[in-house]
């Protein structure tokens, strides 16, 4: 009868100590980290996200983006993410203090998109990978996002907002238009941009 | 703790006794493992489509519930809570009663929560198709599907410490200890898990760790205790030889229950933690050598010298052949948590091919030997098609080991590739997608395989299909369905 107890007394004790010392204590030490002030212009990194950017992040979450790819740079002689030039340095625990839900990933089916804005800072390039990654990415496997997009027949005249799509994707007499989501999407991988220089992240 | 499960020579009275105890499961056992088998359906269907999107993006294209960011997940959960945790609560409560002696407990409320869990299934799958996953692996169903899951879970735990407190058989066996921790784990785990994750409990890259710490110990506690549990019952069983050792047993059972939990961080090699955490991490992966090692000598040592009864049981093969697997994905797996060879790996199609050996390989091979023992003793009937078995099988065995090895092979290379910053990211893509086609046409082979499985638990379910002489034995031969039902009506238009 007591063996019955040793198990589940053994079975609670272990798990109560890994969560402990690989969530608790962890998360207890990283309640010190603070922004850092960037001195030129006084603002703060890392930053939350607002507005269009923290719309887009449901965005980037709905349509599971992080299932194909990661947020996060290895450290320098780690891999072969900084010589890709996917960062100036590793990422560390700070630059994530603010990230809720945190989407490092697991899986790189597609590039790391850690700094993405910081690669690809023009809006029209997001916008035609995600109408139609071949446009950019010749060869890729990322699906096209159209229902990010709307087709406006507009004749002559160019709507407001339309993508310069190449003459071979585009229709006669159409354009294509971001949908509100297509542009909150666009934000928050434009707000990817881990660059800033942190003391702890030398590498 | 005895060696063999119950005593070779027995009595009438044991045999009333069992038949009594296989009648209490039977309704709960049959509707988690008949919803089960559904999911197991649903889940290769959203496997087919996943993978068919990685090489043919364009297919389906324009529905967004369908794109590859949502079915994806959908494949993982419905295999997750769908198939592999029903599976395994049915197989626990149909074991823990036979171990324990005793009728199980609250038949009609475990088939109430086998229910609640499939609603669970239902709303989060569809929360997911809808856009309102949350991207976090294993916990994408929203918080709302929580108590769907915690319910039941907790519901189990007190079934099964009812049926331990008052268990008639005077020794423990070593399933046993597996079944209980697994159902004192899950609830824990589960709970927590959503609670850190959905409530703000932890903030930053603590965030990663709990997801890994509840992806990881979910497969490590929950689903393979019971496997391991349900391998260590049906070869003796089968094989009518004892346990080689009982000392090797309880040291397999505690070193699992002390280092896997602190394996999951391996998940995050090279990221954006301290890494002293990683290295714990590392640490519990190496350690789970020692539980592996003797539940591998265990296991194939019971089968020594009965290699040759393979060939005729169904049950048997598929077990041995999960725990054959349990050994191979478990070596695998721990390597892998080494930070040189997550250096190449992580990241690629690699970890996939290692997912599919363990939960695949092992852990539902182990249980669809398991349905196949439990089956024919809770519905007094027999399979009625050995082809079919036979089919299921070959499609899953050969599906499995051409999946893993493939995409294994696949991601290693893929991982070298994308560590050389000359070779364009593109070629990766590239070079990658043969294998992905392999990889649907495997899993086309596995899905094969299921409907054969399908198939047979519903004629085993069916009325119309009985079967009475005899086990259906790989060697069995049986007239055809066709036959079957003709001289059933036949039979009953003699009867009228």
């Amino acid at each position: 009868m007591n063996r019955t107890f040793l198990v589940i007394l053994g079975a609670f004790l272990t798990i109560a100590f890994s969560l402990s010392g690989l969530v608790l204590i962890p998360n207890w030490q990283f309640q010190e980290h603070k922004p850092v002030v960037n001195p030129r212009d006084g603002s703060q990194y890392p930053a939350p996200y607002y507005g269009l950017a923290l719309q887009g992040r449901d965005v980037y979450v709905d349509q599971g983006c992080a299932y194909c790819h990661t947020q996060q740079v290895r450290p320098k002689g780690y891999g072969g993410d900084i010589r890709r030039n996917w960062g100036n340095r590793r990422t560390v625990a700070r630059d994530y203090m603010y990230e809720y839900p945190i989407l490092l990933g697991t899986m790189r089916t597609g590039p790391d998109l850690a700094n993405i804005g910081a690669r690809q800072p023009a809006r029209d390039w997001h916008y035609l990978h995600l109408y139609n990654p071949q446009i950019t990415s010749a060869g890729s496997v990322m699906p096209r996002y159209q229902y990010l997009f709307r087709t406006v027949k507009a004749g002559e005249l160019v709507p407001a907002g339309a993508i310069p799509l190449p003459a071979a994707f585009q229709a006669e007499g159409t354009h294509i238009v971001p949908t509100a989501r297509g542009e909150q999407l666009v934000e928050y991988l434009r707000a990817q941009n881990r660059t800033f220089p942190l003391p702890e992240a030398k590498q | 703790m005895s060696n063999v499960p119950e005593g070779p020579a027995e009595s009438r009275l044991e045999q009333v006794s069992r038949i009594l105890i296989d009648d209490s499961s039977r309704v709960p056992v049959l509707i988690w493992f008949t919803s089960s088998v559904i999911w197991l359906l649903l889940g290769s269907l959203a496997a087919m489509i996943s993978s068919i999107k990685l090489h043919h993006p364009d297919f389906l294209g324009g529905i967004e519930w369908l794109t590859f960011g949502r079915i994806r997940p959908v494949h993982l959960d419905i295999v997750f809570f769908g198939w592999s945790s029903m599976a395994a609560v049915g197989a626990l409560l149909w074991l823990q009663a036979r171990l324990c002696h005793v009728r199980l407990p609250w038949p009609l409320l475990l088939s109430g929560l086998a229910m609640v869990w499939n609603v669970g299934v239902v709303v989060g799958s569809v929360a997911v198709l809808a856009g309102h996953g949350s991207s976090i692996e294993y916990l994408e169903f929203p918080a709302y599907c929580a108590p769907f899951f915690a319910v039941p879970a907790l519901g189990v735990l007190a079934a099964n410490v009812k049926m331990y407190l008052g268990k008639n058989s005077q020794h423990t066996y070593v399933s046993q200890w597996y079944l209980l921790a697994a159902t004192v784990w899950l609830p824990i785990l589960y709970v927590t898990a959503m609670l850190c994750t959905y409530f703000g409990l932890v903030q930053g890259v603590s965030q990663a760790i709990t997801n890994w710490w509840f992806g990881h110990n979910a497969l490590g506690l929950w689903v393979t205790p019971i496997a391991v549990a349900t391998a260590y019952y049906l070869i003796p069983k089968v094989t009518g030889r004892p346990v080689h050792s009982y000392h090797l047993s309880l040291l397999g059972f505690w070193s699992l229950a002390i280092f896997y939990n602190w394996a999951g961080t391996h998940h995050l090699t090279g990221g954006p933690l301290p890494a002293w955490t990683i290295t714990v991490g590392v640490v519990g992966s190496m350690m789970m050598f020692i539980p592996v090692i003797t539940v591998a000598i265990n296991h194939h040592m019971t089968m020594r010298g009965v290699f040759h009864m393979l060939k005729t049981s169904p049950t048997l093969r598929f077990t041995v052949f999960g725990s054959f697997m349990y050994t191979v994905a478990s070596f695998q797996g721990s390597l892998e948590a080494l930070r040189s060879h997550q250096e190449i790996t992580h990241f690629t199609q690699y970890t996939i091919g290692h997912a599919h050996l363990g939960l695949y390989g092992f852990f539902s091979m182990i249980m669809f030997g398991a349905m196949y023992y439990i089956f024919p003793r809770i519905t007094n009937n027999e399979w009625s098609s050995a082809r079919l078995i036979k089919v299921h099988f070959w499609g899953s065995s050969i599906g499995v080991l051409a999946y893993g090895i493939g995409l294994c092979w696949a991601g290693w290379w893929q991982g070298l590739m994308m560590n050389d910053p000359s070779i364009p990211f593109l070629q990766t893509v590239e070079y990658v997608k043969p294998y992905l086609i392999l990889r649907s046409v495997s899993g086309a082979g596995m899905t094969i395989a299921h409907i054969a499985f399908a198939i047979s638990v519903w004629r085993i379910l069916s009325r119309h299909h009985f079967v009475m002489s005899g086990p259906t034995l790989f060697t069995t031969e049986r007239p055809a369905w066709r036959e079957f039902v003709n001289e059933q009506n036949k039979r009953e238009e003699m009867a009228q």
